[in-house]
């Protein structure tokens, strides 16, 4: 009789200490800056949850524990299926976060989708992850875009951008129409994106002088610089988020082309993007999410507790961090785990994050605004990565033309 | 338009030829299928870089250094992996991607996967019929030249570049005539290796350095050394030349499909295999007779 009631007592025992932690798969691909950055901003918000005492569930408070699932999406879709399967069924994971490139991510919703499992993007753009929401809402409705907007909402912030480099170009060359290449690479992600830039940059009066897409593998853009060059082009609009980000960087560098880059470089955004191009980036500007301004009351502390800790500053894969706090407020209101009773709350909620305020539509996408989701623009100067738009923001400084130097 | 064709086309062959040579001599004239060879050159790159940037010796020093090393490895990387299974040509091939995926591996460890940086050696640009071309660039024309003129010195005006093309050309006859098959197989992986060390020293700068840059080159040099005609430095050279071209061309004619560029150069090799199977300047070989 001891003996059973030992045995049911240590069953109990050890399922009170299962039920003592929410399990939450960091999905990355962590050989690199992505995976490195989706998993570092998941710590920060794990330590600051678990130091404040754990997520208050129905009286009981539990802590948070990460499973780093390294996807390896980079490379390989199979590796990344594999790895968030592996979280679901071996792990036992409650929620997944993370994700980086889109053909990648959209393989892995499917599969978080059939264990109905709550899996919020800190990644990938593409639109068919938030339309999967519209179009078959029971099945898709566990998915949540936490970071980047979607891929056209992408557009129009780097068409707000584009506005006013556009401006600055008109006033500082006397000329009416500025000249734009568009530089993207080739891949499902920038489809959409290059077919936006194609058709509204006219009527913004600016002319399309070429597109030009090179493989996003590429590690030489010497044939497609000498193109744009001779295009006479005043901008080269880029979409780019691999490797052919850092060869587009350092070879208008070291041509010392009078055109200014701007647009999507996610390679751009690293902090090692400057050493990677050798020193040669100057005036690379690129969309990106977070840097020492007050994009909201948290942005510039996160930042910074980022930079202290890990030496250097996020990038928008660090959105793993606000992913968390969402979960942490949903799950905290809801009085549950359970995902069906977490999604009508989400739904709902307007989240002040450190990468800025999140509200989400019937895609389940993040509702597009300057200054709440929009993003911000920074340019590498002489090393360092400045911030120049929203100007409305607290801390932004002047953006510099190539050929004004 | 056509003066950056011709410019721009020059600059990609002369980073083609250069990582063709070392190919070449191992590929097409000893005959050892060691699809390690740019995984060397990968391995160069990260020599180069570490040296550069960590010990702070300067380029060249830092250059002889990881030229050497690397070429040493080879050495080493032959006896243990290659003349085991030399007399299996397949077995050669798995033994020698194997050991390419090992590198691979080996720097993603050490490094991440991370892409770096390589200062150039040579800062600047200058301007060709109006197209900029850094001095890097230059450089590396002027290295693919020299190295071109010592390898062509060392394979047909030495003893040892003579055992080379005749262990080639008939193994058997070769060993019967007293030459030591086995050591003239090592110099041939150390020379074409020294090569692809000094391609990584030179060509790494304008190239971004990471654990899988040994890839896409593997199979451009497959192309030009086939392209070209196995056993012939000169067709190597043509090939890069045709390769060079045609990528600049494909860019300039159909900007939106510039990431087809591999594949038409690839298409436009085949198509000339399909007219001459012993590609341009093809050396006929006894076994293919």
């Amino acid at each position: 009789m001891l003996r059973i009631l030992a045995t049911l007592g240590a069953l109990a025992l050890a399922s009170g200490v299962q039920a003592q932690t929410i399990k939450i798969a960091i999905l990355g691909p962590m050989a690199f800056v992505q995976g490195e950055n989706h998993w570092a901003g998941a710590e920060m918000a794990r330590d600051e949850i678990n130091k404040a005492g754990g997520v208050h569930v129905g009286g009981r408070r539990l802590q948070i524990e990460l499973i780093r699932a390294d996807t390896n999406e980079s490379n390989s879709v199979p590796d990344a299926t594999n790895a968030i399967e592996r979280v679901i069924t071996r792990d036992k994971a409650d929620f997944l976060v993370g994700g980086f490139r889109s053909e990648a991510v959209l393989a892995m919703q499917e599969i978080a989708m059939d264990y109905k499992k709550l899996f919020l993007g800190a990644g990938a753009a593409h639109s068919k992850l938030g339309l999967n929401v519209e179009q078959n809402y029971e099945r898709y409705k566990y998915w949540f875009r936490i970071a980047p907007t979607k891929d056209v909402d992408l557009v129009r912030t780097l068409f707000a951008v584009l506005g006013s480099i556009g401006q600055q170009i008109r006033t500082d060359l006397k000329t009416d129409t500025p000249k734009v290449a568009i530089l993207a690479e080739k891949a499902i992600w920038t489809e959409a994106l290059v077919a936006a830039v194609q058709k509204n940059l006219p009527a913004m009066k600016m002319e399309v002088v070429g597109t030009w897409q090179p493989s996003a593998k590429a590690t030489d853009v010497t044939a497609e610089l000498s193109a744009i060059e001779r295009s006479g082009a005043h901008i080269v609009f880029t979409i780019l988020s691999d490797v052919v980000g850092i060869t587009v960087g350092r070879q208008m560098g070291e041509r010392r082309m009078k055109a200014v880059a701007w647009g999507i470089n996610v390679e751009g955004q690293k902090e090692e993007f400057w050493q990677a191009t050798a020193g040669k980036a100057q005036y690379v500007s690129t969309l990106d999410t977070f840097a020492e301004v007050e994009m909201t009351p948290q942005t510039v502390a996160f930042v910074r507790a980022f930079k202290a800790r890990y030496g250097k500053a996020p990038t928008y894969n660090a959105a793993t961090y606000d992913a968390i706090m969402i979960l942490k407020k949903a799950i905290e209101q809801a009085g549950t785990t359970e995902a069906d009773k977490l999604i009508p709350v989400i739904e709902k909620m307007e989240y002040v994050g450190a990468a800025g305020t999140d509200t989400w539509d019937k895609r389940h996408d993040l509702v597009w605004a300057v200054g709440k989701t929009a993003g911000i623009a920074v340019q590498w100067q002489d090393g360092k990565k400045v911030p120049f738009w929203p100007p409305s923001v607290k801390g932004m400084q002047p953006f510099k033309m190539p050929h004004s130097n | 338009m056509l003066q950056d064709i011709l410019v721009t086309g020059l600059v990609n062959s002369g980073v083609y030829a250069l990582l063709a040579i070392g190919f070449s001599l191992i590929f097409g004239v000893a005959r050892i299928v060691n699809i390690a060879h740019t995984a060397f050159y990968m391995l160069a790159a990260y020599c180069f870089y570490a040296l550069l940037t960590k010990t702070g010796l300067g380029f060249a020093l830092s250059g002889v250094i990881a030229v050497a090393a690397v070429t040493a490895l080879s050495v080493v990387c032959y006896r243990l992996v290659i003349e085991p299974v030399r007399e299996h040509e397949s077995a050669v091939l798995i033994a020698t991607i194997a050991l390419a995926l090992i590198f691979q591996e080996l720097m993603l460890y050490s490094f991440g996967g991370n892409y770096l940086g390589i200062p150039s050696t040579l800062e600047g640009v200058v301007r060709v019929l109006g197209v900029s071309i850094p001095y890097q660039r230059l450089l590396i024309l002027v290295v693919a030249a020299v190295m071109l003129a010592a390898t062509w010195f060392f394979l047909y005006r030495t003893r040892l570049g003579l055992a080379i093309r005749a262990t080639a050309n008939d193994l058997e006859v070769a060993n019967l005539m007293g030459m030591n098959v086995h050591r003239v197989a090592m110099a041939s992986v150390a020379a074409s290796v020294a090569l692809a060390a000094v391609a990584g020293v030179v060509v790494a700068p304008v190239f971004v350095v990471d654990p899988f840059m040994w890839l896409a080159p593997l199979v451009t040099m497959l192309a030009i050394v086939v392209l070209g005609g196995l056993g012939s430095l000169k067709g190597s050279l043509i090939g890069a030349l045709i390769i060079g071209y045609v990528e600049a061309i494909t860019v300039f004619a159909l900007p939106g499909g510039a990431y087809l560029k591999g594949a038409v150069a690839l298409g436009i090799m085949v198509a000339v295999l399909l007219v001459r199977p012993e590609g341009l300047f093809g050396v006929a070989f006894e076994e293919e007779r």
